[in-house]
């Protein structure tokens, strides 16, 4: 075999890991509302291990595809890390070269990791938040289009679609075989709007009364990946559908970190985003409304170790 | 007692009046930062806990250290010093993105 031919088969091979993440059962439910049952997809179990996978090779392959990268174009977009991850992973495997504009305070995990994958990293002040690093990604859009092919997962449709023909099939058919039932509440977030639009508005269509609900993260730290959506000013992200949404449910990151420690007395290790969900699914199945909730666990919490959140209170 | 300029993240930015940065006085860094606070309400409650310790995800830096890696909060300040308070990791938004963010 030719080594560009095995490099494709490798490519393909990569690409086909991504999706199909376990369900996992969240038992915690039962010390809130014991006739409930909670269901979360585990998606550090991605190859990239994040649910940024899932949108990013369903954009880059399209984008491939349509010969984007024509003339030696870069990719470019900007990340808090996860999607800037899944980005540098499938450009090295399918030959993308890629470019990522990523504020400084994102993780070392992150940054490691994309520097690793061999992607360009553009670095802005962290002092000026994700907003600035948007921006950036933007100006170098504009400035030099024969240079970059600018993704924008903030409006690219194939982000929500990956959602919506693989996550939200997923959950339906993973769900129907534990319980025999269409979900009746998703709890998610709001980072682009690709995972809350593409499942929410799946699982809608299979169950019309479907209970949608938003975690909304404080301002200041905030979650990684979650915007806080609900202050006047905050962003909307283009591709976001807001009317797929019931409820917006404020969580603290005392409140998800808290959930984070608790997790792991289930065997579970994963990120704030993932601890703000659970909190809020367990907030939602107190009112004993609803019986089958699903929600993501987004990211592993490994990629927060130099954060020092795993870190006993008294060494912190 | 030294004159310090400490640099608000945008988050932070409604609470100083829309300022990114402001200058204060004081001898160590925790002592600038209750002066910030005492000076624009809600501001320290976002930054630091009642112990007065930085909350998790959230960095203090003197110039480019770390104050957790010097003596934290009761670290000394000179004349000229810049303090920024970075959250640990990126996230959140704010209206500036609200434009970039709708573009196709």
């Amino acid at each position: 075999m030719k080594p560009e031919t095995f490099a494709a088969h490798s490519a393909e091979r990569l690409l086909a890991a991504i999706g199909h993440t376990p369900l996992v059962e969240i038992p915690l439910v039962a010390e809130v509302n014991p006739g409930a049952r909670l269901f979360a997809k585990l998606e550090a179990a991605n190859p990239g291990g994040s649910i940024k996978d899932r949108p990013v090779a369903r954009m880059l392959t399209r984008a491939r595809a349509a010969g984007r990268f024509a003339n030696g174009r870069r990719l470019l977009d900007s990340s808090s890390g996860n999607a800037g991850i899944s980005y540098a992973m499938l450009g090295a495997a399918l030959g993308v070269p890629v470019t990522l504009v990523v504020p400084g305070n994102a993780s070392r995990e992150r940054l490691d990791r994309i520097r690793a994958h061999g992607a360009e990293l553009v670095i802005t002040d962290p002092i000026e938040g994700y907003d600035f690093a948007l921006r950036e990604a933007h100006r170098l859009a504009d400035e030099h289009p024969e240079r970059y092919w600018y993704c924008d997962q903030y409006s690219n449709p194939d982000n929500w679609r990956a959602h919506y023909e693989d996550t939200a099939a997923e959950i339906l058919e993973q769900v129907a075989a534990a319980v025999g039932q269409i979900p009746d509440a998703f709890v998610g977030g709001v980072g682009t709007g690709g995972t809350l639009t593409g499942v929410a508005r799946r699982l809608r269509e299979a169950r019309t009364e479907v209970h949608v609900l938003a975690a909304i993260p404080e301002t200041f730290p905030g979650i990684e990946g979650l915007k806080p959506l609900g202050q006047p000013g905050d962003i909307v992200p283009a591709l976001l559908d807001e009317s797929l949404i019931d409820e917006r449910l404020p969580v603290t990151l005392d409140q998800a970190v808290a959930m984070c420690r608790r997790l792991t007395g289930l065997g579970l290790f994963v990120g704030p985003s993932s601890g703000a969900f659970v909190h809020a699914a367990l907030t939602l199945a107190r009112r004993r409304k609803h019986r089958t909730i699903v929600t993501m666990l987004n990211d592993t919490g490994e990629r927060y170790v130099s954060t020092g959140m795993w870190e006993p209170a008294t060494q912190r | 007692m030294s004159r310090v300029t400490v640099r608000i993240p945008t988050p932070l930015r409604p609470h100083t009046g829309g300022a990114d940065e402001v200058g204060l006085e004081g001898t160590t860094v925790g002592e600038v930062l209750q002066r910030l606070g005492a000076a624009h309400d809600g501001l320290l409650a976002r930054v630091l806990t009642a112990e007065g310790e930085p909350r998790q995800f959230v960095n203090i830096y003197l110039g480019s250290r770390n104050v957790r890696g010097l003596e934290g909060m009761a670290t000394r300040v000179s004349d000229g010093d810049v303090i920024s308070i970075v959250p640990a990791v990126a996230g959140g938004a704010h209206k500036s993105q609200r434009t970039s963010a709708r573009r196709a």
